[in-house]
């Protein structure tokens, strides 16, 4: 037998359940999950990894599409395969009857119970939607294509 | 019947035009509903392939 240094793979899994706090932390409600959401872009806007939080600022708007965005589906907790941590939403994500005549290209998934916290951008390419429903799905939630991994 | 800009129409009525795009990112597909001209229903869905990845990293003691 031999001693291997690494990260240990339960640690990534439960980093995205909020297990543990290397830092000051916040005093939860409870232990459900936090509710989040998904926000939609205008490809005009500057989203990245910088972004910290939800920002109304390069939002779309439109017939049907409420500030904030959606709630998105969360019924299926973080878990880990491999040595790779990961989630993704249990749904897809969908904004139904909406008109969004300017190009959008981006969604912001953010956490609403923790001040709107930013989670992730992913991008694409460039859409409008005119009384009709966008829906973006999900991948394989698995170590090698779910949404979130830590790898 | 389908929701447009002029409210629920016949889809008969209407002129469909579809189209998809395929790249390392996504899967992107969408419909448009035409009524002469004018465009009046366009739905969107986009299947994400790249995920969000952190590798991460430990360090040593020096």
């Amino acid at each position: 037998m031999s001693n291997t240094q690494a990260m240990a793979t339960s640690f990534k899994g439960e980093i995205l359940s909020g297990i543990h706090a290397l830092g000051t932390t916040v005093i939860r409600a409870g232990t459900g999950a936090d509710t989040l959401k998904a926000a939609l872009y205008l490809a005009s806007a500057t989203i990245n990894a910088a972004t910290t939080a939800y920002t109304v600022t390069g939002e779309v708007s439109g017939t049907g599409y409420s500030a904030g965005g959606v709630t998105v589906t969360n019924a299926t907790a973080p878990t880990t395969g491999g040595t790779t941590g990961y989630w993704t939403p249990s749904a897809s994500i969908t904004y139904t009857t909406v008109t969004l005549t300017t190009a959008f290209d981006c969604v912001l998934i953010y956490n609403s119970t923790q001040s709107n916290k930013a989670i992730s951008a992913h991008t694409f390419g460039s859409q409008t939607v005119t009384a009709g429903t966008f829906t973006l799905t999900m991948p394989v939630n698995d170590a090698s294509n779910a949404l979130i991994r830590i790898a | 019947m389908i929701t447009t800009t002029k409210g629920n129409m016949d889809e008969a009525l209407l002129e469909k035009r579809e189209g998809q795009l395929e790249n390392d990112n996504e899967t992107t597909s969408w419909v448009e509903y035409w009524d002469g001209d004018e465009m009046v229903h366009r739905s969107v869905s986009v299947h994400l392939k790249k995920p969000m990845i952190s590798t991460s990293e430990i360090g040593g003691f020096s």
